[in-house]
């Protein structure tokens, strides 16, 4: 099959998969559809029913009670920081009306025909379970009242379960839930339709601040355990010399010294896959010892000859002047309302912007880190993933063993950000332990190794043209986005960006201008670009949020009067009218852009932070707003530039309309810590590369966001929308709105314009410029 | 041989004496609340006490602590200040992954101990070699300042 059609659509795939089978055989077949027309036509399946392998609602899988009444539930989702294994417990326990004091939570392997979908990304794991969830407890409530009818021989309808104990009520009888257990889980599971589920008034949980992180206290001292934490007696610690550039290849290698530092065992090609290389290791040479200190010392040792390959050209400043080149240029048309052409001829004026944003590394806590047994033709892995199905998949190609001889058990995640939705780290392991039958092996990354081979965050230019009426709102809206796609892992010559790309935040743009055209020129990826928390959000909504701040200025007018008249009336968008057809894999009924929420989050933000207000010099308030993962956000900073043109955030407002909210406690920490993270990026963030390698090694010089730069008052404020409205997404839509609010802040504070991410050393001398 | 004197108990640890002591502690004495971040002392994740003192033991060789007392986050609950950090941490939900968190505590831990009341300047100096890529920061302060409190009623 070599039909590589420029509309390739991942439809509401998450991140795996669409390219089955690219691994073992480099044969291409695809799992995905060709065009959001066919997909469209597959069925009109939205959310968790368009996930693979969907959802399961089984409390027999996912709930079990022992006979001390201690409730277990199964979380099949990874926790990564967002409290996923609390929030899911949280929500059964409600349904199920049990003892959060009673409550534990068990960690599922990768098995999806039990379990339904694993893959935690896309902001989803809540969107997509708190139903399934809720009716695991309702059921297993049943069954319990069931059982305890059946037991006293009375009505169930006379029985009530109520935090932990079945009560009857005629009689005052009571039985606890671990009485009743046994009896409840041999009676068959109530149909759906049947079950009851409770009123929001009846919630002991669920949107309340009342229940604690279930895992805090094996955080605090020490005993949670992440993949590094996984120990078997005898077990082998290795780390691998991976080519410095993607798609290079080990020309030859001298191990001999290497071989000689004290505790090294062996020393072992892993063979590179031809790129693209989706999710597979990109190989080099492990060496494997008898403790991570000797592997790290062993790999110093060893001398090894790359041939660099077809990438080896890779320059960032010499790639950043192709993009922002393409930029200039018409590219593929991906959206068009009314005639642009026309508005921006007929314009009384227009202004015209560009932006760049460079590469980020996800550089989460934890480098990679997987263990991997092989033993009796089985293989058994233990990974920080956010995808063990696909793990599992790609253990099984590799080695040559079936899949269900593959066990994946998930631990928990020192911090994931898209990055260890890839398993290429786990098969390292794998592989290596296929060598030493019968021995555990832990693969460890040092912080270079995570710098060096991240899937990247795309680097991007932008480029906005707006025809302006004489009330200086645009009549007209061009804008040209030109990043490196995610796609370019599955396929070669995928140099458009994919529907799921342009749908955060580009084509789904919803201010009312009569004439819009929205373009996507190519560009071909020269690294592994990958998810990185918020995706494509990133580069658009950091280019539409400055540019709309431009046009406020430009117009002379209030940034926060002018972004409410360019939303327009209140309405509810369908998505498709934008020609967005993605829309996150939700339903475009479900989940139309509400402009009316889009408002209010931008006023209740600007609100808090006391917009308009009178500001000592050198200090600026700015704005933004950005609707991703089906949640409305907006962000407002304020910010202090020195003389010397460093940075002070004094405070972040930041407004969130994610729908009902299940966890508030979590939901606040999403937003406060994608805050910070926001203004890492935007501040800090950037990897570049030369000769085709990534010039920054570890944390001083790929920087990231330390406490100096966390706001000295970051408040985030959940807004209920009005009427019965869907949940949103949590994890990723924070990020987007702190990039531009920033520097609509910085704006606001110096008159300097930032168009060109990070930050950094732009502000020095920013007086002697304006003056 | 080497002996390390670690939570409280004297270790025989067949090591080298460049081993860091970050890779003697997980991967040979067993203690695994330490963790590793980045290998240079950039990020604060594998933070532990030499005697008392706050020390990154991914760059602090084994063979340079001898006869000193080691302590790690593993061992944090036998001291009276770190169960109320710890308690802090827990009132506060600060930790998000957690991965960090081992280090920021036992940074944390350091500072109130000298500085059982430290201003806003004093927090951040100490806390700035801690990286959390999940951006707990505020939460951090909080349950620094939390604690803080604490010492000065009982001081009261």
């Amino acid at each position: 099959m070599s039909r590589l059609p420029s509309d390739f659509v991942l439809s509401n795939l998450s991140r795996r998969g669409f390219l089955k089978g690219v691994g073992a055989t480099g044969a291409l077949v695809l799992a995905a559809s060709w065009g959001w027309r066919e997909a469209f036509a597959e069925g009109s399946k939205f959310g968790a029913d368009g996930m693979p392998n969907g959802w399961v609602d089984d409390p027999k899988v996912y709930v079990s009670i022992a006979a001390d009444g201690t409730v277990t539930v199964l979380c099949n989702r990874s926790e990564m920081g967002q409290g996923v294994r609390t929030s899911l417990s949280m929500v059964v326990a409600d349904e199920l009306d049990a003892d959060w004091a009673m409550v534990k939570v068990r960690q599922a392997p990768g098995d999806e025909v039990r379990f339904g979908n694993q893959d935690t990304d896309g902001s989803r794991s809540m969107r997509h379970w708190y139903e399934p969830m809720r009716r695991c407890g309702a059921a297993a409530r049943s069954m319990l009242e069931q059982a305890a009818a059946n037991q006293w021989q009375v009505p169930v309808g006379e029985c009530r379960a109520q935090l932990h104990t079945v009560l009857h009520q005629p009689s005052g009888r009571q039985l606890g839930y671990g009485a009743l257990a046994e009896a409840a889980a041999a009676l068959p599971v109530p149909a759906r339709e049947s079950l009851r589920l409770k009123q929001s008034s009846e919630f002991r949980y669920i949107g309340k601040d009342s229940v604690r992180a279930i895992d805090g206290e094996d955080i605090v001292t020490g005993r949670a355990v992440y993949g590094a934490d996984v120990h078997f007696e005898g077990m082998l610690f290795a780390t691998v010399a991976r080519p410095p550039v993607y798609g290079g290849t080990v020309k030859s290698f001298d191990a001999s010294a290497a071989l000689k530092v004290p505790g090294v065992v062996k020393v072992m090609p892993i063979d590179s896959r031809p790129i693209p290389s989706e999710f597979q290791p990109l190989g080099g040479v492990a060496v494997i010892a008898s403790n991570t200190w000797a592997a790290i010392k062993g790999r110093e040792a060893l001398k090894i000859v790359w041939d660099d390959g077809a990438n080896a050209g890779y320059d960032s400043i010499a790639y950043r002047k192709e993009l922002e080149a393409a930029a200039l240029k018409p590219g593929k048309v991906v959206r068009s309302t009314g005639n642009i052409d026309e508005a921006l001829n007929s314009a009384d004026s227009s202004l015209e912007a560009a932006y760049y944003l460079p590469h980020l590394a996800q550089s989460p806590m934890e480098p990679m880190v997987a263990v991997a047994r092989f033993q009796d033709g089985q293989c058994e892995a233990w990974a920080p993933s956010q995808a063990p199905q696909v793990t599992r998949e790609r253990i099984a190609e590799r080695l040559g063993i079936a899949f269900d001889k593959v066990r994946v058990n998930v631990t928990l995640l020192g911090g994931g950000f898209g990055r260890k939705s890839k398993p290429d780290f786990i098969l390292e392991a794998a592989i290596l332990a296929q060598a030493f039958p019968g021995k555990a092996v832990r693969v460890q990354w040092t912080r270079e190794d995570d710098i060096h081979n991240s899937y990247f965050h795309t680097v991007s230019a932008e480029y906005l043209k707006a025809s302006l009426n004489q009330d200086g709102m645009p009549s007209g809206w061009l804008h040209r986005t030109v990043a490196p796609s995610i796609t370019a892992l599955f396929a070669p010559g995928m140099n458009h960006a994919a529907a799921f790309e342009l749908g955060m935040g580009f084509t789904n743009m919803a201010y009312a201008i009569p004439n819009v055209r929205l373009e996507n020129p190519e560009a071909a990826a020269h690294t592994r670009v990958g998810w990185y928390r918020s995706v494509s959000n990133i580069p658009h909504g950091f280019a539409i949020q400055s540019f709309v701040d431009e046009l406020a200025h430009k117009a002379g007018q209030d940034p926060l009067k002018y972004q409410v008249k360019l939303l327009g009336p209140d309405r509810q968008i369908d998505p498709r009218t934008l020609s967005e057809e993605w829309n996150y894999g939700e339903s475009p009924e479900r989940y139309p852009i509400d402009t009316a929420r889009l408002r209010a989050v931008l006023e209740t933000a600007a609100q808090a932070a006391g917009w308009g207000r009178e500001l000592p010099k050198g200090r600026g308030l700015g704005l933004a707003v950005h609707y991703s993962f089906v949640t409305y956000v907006a962000a407002v900073i304020e910010v202090e530039v020195k003389d010397d043109g460093t940075l002070l955030v004094h405070k972040a407002d930041i407004a969130v309309d994610c729908g009902p909210q299940i966890n508030p406690e979590r939901i606040r920490s999403q937003f406060e810590g994608a805050c910070v993270m926001g203004l890492g990026n935007a501040v800090l963030g950037e990897i570049s590369f030369k000769d085709g390698k990534v010039q920054q090694d570890n944390f001083h010089m790929y920087e990231v966001a330390r406490m100096s730069l966390a706001p000295k008052v970051l408040a985030v404020h959940l807004v209920t929308p009005p009427g019965n409205v869907p949940l949103g997404g949590v994890g990723e839509p924070g990020v987007p709105p702190i990039a531009p609010a920033l520097c609509n802040a910085i704006f606001a504070a110096t008159g300097k314009r930032i168009r060109s991410l990070p930050v950094r050393y732009q502000l020095q001398g920013w007086q002697q410029e304006k003056a | 041989m080497i002996t390390l004197k670690l939570n409280g108990q004297d270790h025989q640890l067949d090591v080298t004496e460049d081993m860091p002591l970050l890779w003697a502690i997980r991967d040979v004495a067993g203690y695994s609340g330490t963790k590793f971040g980045c290998g240079m002392g950039l990020c604060g994740a594998c933070t532990i006490h030499i005697d008392g003192a706050p020390a990154r033991s991914c760059i602090t060789p084994i063979g340079s602590v001898s006869g000193q007392a080691v302590s790690t986050i593993d061992n944090l609950h036998r001291d009276p200040l770190g169960q109320l950090v710890q308690q802090a941490w827990l009132d506060t939900a600060v930790a998000q992954c957690g991965f960090c968190q081992g280090g920021q505590i036992m940074s944390a831990t350091a500072l109130l101990k000298t500085h059982p009341n430290p201003s806003d300047e004093q927090i951040e100096t100490a806390m700035l070699g801690n990286i959390c890529r999940c951006g707990t920061y505020n939460r951090i302060k909080t349950a620094i300042r939390q604690v803080a409190s604490h010492l000065q009623e009982a001081k009261a």
